[in-house]
């Protein structure tokens, strides 16, 4: 122990040699020392079409600015965050491993309260020009965090349920029907284990759909009855657990799991952050083409996908050049082009000129898309401490089962 | 020059697991600088045992590391007794490489799309049989029992305590042994378990304590396999290693203390169950009984071993047929649709990590093949004997769970200012193959006749020509062999390649691992097979290159 914190002192010092720190506002400056970098970006790997759309953009931004980018795929984006905290630990203060990390919610809170992040940059991105922080205050605040520049949009995500219409052919849209439909069709429904975080996000979106008033949603916990306010979901959860799938013994530990046990008809119905995940999977012979997408009737809750930038990144200025190509009409269109990847834009229609919009009016939506007005009203997502809160309690009350 | 090889192989060893346990134990304590903790505290222990999984998990790593070993031992044993000789064994010994290289993920998922509800086998048996037009909600993978995780790892266990018990069962001359055991009118069963077991068992302990070791705080297998409401100790550890609140790091750190605890109270059963189990053969051996009518037993073993081979060789075929599917509904047995486009899809993103994985499998066999060389070469000029004691440093890496010193040792590889190079992950794979390489190559160069040596010295030749004149070449399949073990091993590391690489060195695990995590069966056939593939690679070259080198020399085959 003695060892560790004596070399830990020793390389506190050494770390600190200052390199110049990269000027965001001072576009040029940064287009030209991007160029020959290589941005190593840490994204979750688990998503197929994501990880194309990573490629594509890497080849893009390799081709116009000379900035060579490799997609790290993470299991969970935990890891990054390990790993940076990791260095910082080590004293390693420049020369990072990671550039660039796909991120938002509980993530993004940890680092940024931990120091860990490079910034303000996110608003002296040339087309941050396109962004209306006024119009969609998701790209501003990540589940209520503000962002303060530390983090820069790239994709909207909405909650939507998907379902076979071959098994089901009317989907529960309420609370009350998916219990009344657990109820007479045991182990057909199931969600991912909390705390995975579209597990969490189920527990919320499903207290919002309880809530007579969701507003307390948006403060942090420790600011209201939390025992009071969730009590109806504990209510509500202990009534459904034993109609879940595998009697909620087991659950599918993640989001695109799901897509497997729909597949072999295991289970209905089941819950996903992308509203083009029915269209892509058909599209790629993961599903029936029976399947379609619902979203609950109060509307489902909705939030934004960004990129930060470690304090300690060797690329910093290479991986702004990447977020700004993420931000660019080009890139928006093509991602929320439903045969690509189907996230929605950050952008605002408003502030695109008319060839720009062209791009996105000429996307066709898949078979088993909901159009945006079909999506309905996006609820703000609550503040990270719900998530963090729910998903413990939920471990204590069906994460042991024994 | 050749005595200083011991001791750097020693250090090589040692001070990685020693150094990550520091850097792991510290935080633990609540040291942590990096998140405000610098003072010395035992909360992060009452934050763990207030985890209301913590009994349930602890216990579950218990039940399904005892059960896993013991199935496996007695599954290799029962194996070995009825049939070694025979001409039924050489199956075992052929299938023995490829069930050996293929890679613990690679299996698992195999195993989970085999026995699943919506697995091959009910498909196979549906709907003719069964009259399941969907698939019955059984919980059969992830079972809170882990039944389904303790089939796992004995499918990969097994063919492992083959391999140690088949390397050392020369030294206990079992011909002859069983002859009189025979002349005595024993069964062959008996005549096994009474005359050679005992000898047999003292020279695979180690194995057989990595076994446990491993069985104990495996992460990947119980991932895909094991139960999660609550996992076994140490994927809760890893899961509170990735957790968003930094400050779990600390509870992580004290879990992975606890399963530290935990594999070294295990071993100190586990030795006592010896005693036992020596106190009751003793008596078994006094008592004389004959036990002529084996035929069930032999039986039994064979079907058992069968089993666990035939999950491992099933699975893998399963996930080669995912591979190609189209759209594959349930209940049929074979895909809907046949194409070609997951290959074309993942493919390329996996040949990329192959470059890595083949530089960094073969630097680190190749450093661990001239320490292992040089330790036995060294040994046999001076006349050195190895105490027993250097066995257990060379288990050490095999015995401490890695979520216990990995976590650590990345921290150190960062303070030495090591930064992400390959060089570092080299050494960390080091830490792993070596072990396996010189446990492989020290049975065969240490039974090598000497006569060739002096020979060799009477007709004045020196001692280094000697070596690489007449030993190496004769040594040349035990080499191989060696070669083929350590590049299997390195392939197969997931934790070491992440925590040290800091994710930017990419092999082909890390990749499978990645893409698997989608869960689609499809990418994690692709994605399994290749693993497969890169780790089969080595044992080809140890069968096929002996036979092209002395095509006119039979003896020297191997």
């Amino acid at each position: 122990m003695k060892v560790l914190a004596a070399s830990l002192a020793a390389t506190a010092l050494i770390g600190t040699t200052a390199l110049a720190e990269p000027t965001p506002a001072d576009w040029d400056s940064i287009l030209s020392a991007a160029e020959g970098q290589t941005v190593y970006w840490n994204a979750w790997g688990g998503s197929t079409v994501t990880n194309d759309f990573i490629a594509w953009a890497g080849d893009q931004v390799a081709e116009r600015y000379g900035v060579t980018v490799e997609h790290v795929k993470l299991s969970d984006t935990a890891d990054a965050v390990s790993r940076v905290l990791a260095e910082k630990t080590a004293g390693q203060d420049d020369q990072g491993a990671i550039d660039l990390i796909w991120i938002n919610g509980a993530n993004f809170a940890s680092m940024k309260e931990n120091g860990l992040l490079f910034g303000p940059w996110a608003s002296d991105l040339p087309n941050w020009a396109y962004v209306n922080p006024v119009e969609n205050p998701a790209v501003v605040g990540d589940f209520t965090v503000p962002t303060d520049g530390l983090e820069s949009p790239w994709a909207m995500a909405q909650v939507v349920y998907y379902y076979d219409t071959a098994r089901l052919p009317s989907p529960p849209t309420t609370p009350a029907a998916f219990a009344e439909f657990a109820a007479a069709n045991p182990g057909r429904f199931t969600f991912p284990q909390p705390p995975d975080f579209l597990g969490t996000t189920y527990l919320k979106q499903t207290l919002y759909d309880l809530l007579d008033d969701p507003s307390v949603l948006q403060k942090p916990v420790a600011d209201v009855d939390y025992p009071a306010v969730s009590q109806v979901l504990w209510d509500y959860l202990d009534d459904l657990t034993p109609n879940l799938w595998r009697a909620g013994r087991a659950y599918p530990q993640n989001g695109p799991r799901q897509i497997q046990l729909m597949a072999d008809g295991e289970i209905d119905v089941a819950i996903s952050f992308n509203p083009n995940i029915a269209s892509n999977a058909i599209e790629n012979g993961e599903l029936p083409d029976t399947v379609r997408t619902f979203v609950t009737d109060n509307g489902t809750i909705g939030n934004a996908s960004f990129v930060a930038i470690p304090y300690n990144a060797t690329a910093k200025e290479g991986a702004m050049v990447l977020a700004n190509f993420l931000l660019s009409p080009e890139a928006q269109a093509r991602a929320q082009n439903p045969a690509v990847l189907g996230y929605g834009t950050v952008l605002s229609m408003d502030a695109l000129s008319p060839e720009d919009r062209a791009l996105f009016d000429a996307i066709d939506l898949g078979v088993a898309t909901l159009t945006p007005a079909e999506l309905g009203t996006t609820l703000a997502e609550p503040h990270p401490s719900w998530a963090t809160a729910l998903a413990e309690d939920w471990v204590k009350r069906y994460g042991v089962t024994q | 020059m050749l005595r200083l090889f011991p001791a750097i192989t020693v250090i090589v060893l040692l001070l990685p697991v020693l150094a990550g346990l520091i850097g792991t134990v510290a935080p633990g304590f609540g040291y942590f600088p990096a998140v405000g903790g610098t003072s010395l505290s035992v909360q992060p222990f009452r934050d763990l045992f207030d985890w209301a999984g913590f009994r349930p998990a602890l216990s579950l790593s218990l039940r399904t590391g005892l059960i896993a070993t013991a199935a496996s031992l007695i599954i290799t044993m029962v194996l070995l007794a009825g049939w070694h000789g025979t001409r039924a064994f050489r199956w075992v010994e052929r299938v023995l490489s490829p069930l050996l290289s293929a890679p613990h993920a690679a299996a698992a998922f195999g195993i989970a799309f085999l026995i699943a509800p919506s697995g091959w086998i009910v498909r196979a048996l549906s709907p003719w049989a069964t009259g399941w037009e969907r698939p019955p909600d059984l919980l059969i993978v992830q079972d809170p029992g882990g039944w389904a995780m303790i089939a796992g790892l004995v499918a990969k266990e097994v063919p492992f305590l083959m391999l140690m018990s088949l390397a050392a069962l020369p030294q206990t001359a079992p011909e002859h042994s069983l002859r009189i055991t025979a002349a005595l009118g024993y069964g062959r069963v008996a005549g096994w378990f009474k005359a050679i077991f005992p000898r047999l068992y003292a020279r695979i302990r180690l194995p057989v304590y990595a076994v446990l070791a491993y069985s104990l705080s495996v992460v990947d297998v119980a991932i895909i396999l094991g139960p999660n409401t609550p996992p076994p100790l140490a994927v809760q550890v890893v899961k509170w290693m990735g957790d968003p609140d930094l400050s779990m790091r600390l509870v992580a750190s004290a879990g992975a203390v606890v399963q530290l605890v935990l594999v070294i109270g295990v071993l100190c059963l586990w030795r006592l169950m010896e005693l036992a189990v020596t106190y009751a053969g003793l008596h078994a051996i006094y008592g004389g009984h004959r036990m002529r009518r084996d035929g069930a037993v032999r039986a039994a073993g064979l079907g058992l071993g069968a089993m666990s081979a035939g999950m491992v060789i099933l699975g893998l075929a399963g996930l080669a047929v995912w591979s190609v599917a189209g759209f594959w509904s349930f209940p049929n047995a074979l895909p809907d649709a046949i194409s070609s486009r997951s290959w074309m899809r993942f493919g390329p993103d996996l040949l990329h990590p192959l470059n890595h994985t083949f530089v960094i499998a073969g630097a680190a066999t190749g450093i661990a093949l001239i320490l292992t060389i040089a330790c036995l070469e060294a040994e046999h000029r001076h006349a050195l004997t190895p105490a027993s004691r250097s066995l257990w440093i060379l288990y050490l890496p095999l015995l401490v769970p890695q979520v216990a010193f990995l976590p650590g040792l990345q921290a150190i590889t960062l303070l030495l200012g090591g930064g992400t190079h390959l060089g570092m992950v080299v050494l960390g794979h080091l830490v792993f193959v070596l072990p396996y390489v010189f446990l492989s190559l020290a049975g065969p160069w240490r039974q090598w006749d000497a006569r060739f040596d002096t020979v060799g010295a009477a007709l004045g030749v020196t001692p280094n020509a000697r070596f690489w004149r007449v030993r190496m070449p004769m040594m040349v399949a035990p080499v191989l062999t060696a070669l083929a073990v350590g590049l299997a091993v390195s392939v197969g590391q997931y934790l070491p390649t992440l925590l040290i690489g800091g994710g930017r060195i990419q092999t082909i695990t890390t990749e499978a691992v990645a893409l698997a995590s989608g869960g689609d069966r499809r990418v994690i056939g692709v994605a399994g097979l290749v693993q497969t593939g890169a780790a089969m690679v080595g044992f080809a070259a140890a069968l096929l290159l002996p036979r092209m080198l002395w095509r006119n020399r039979r003896g020297m085959r191997g």
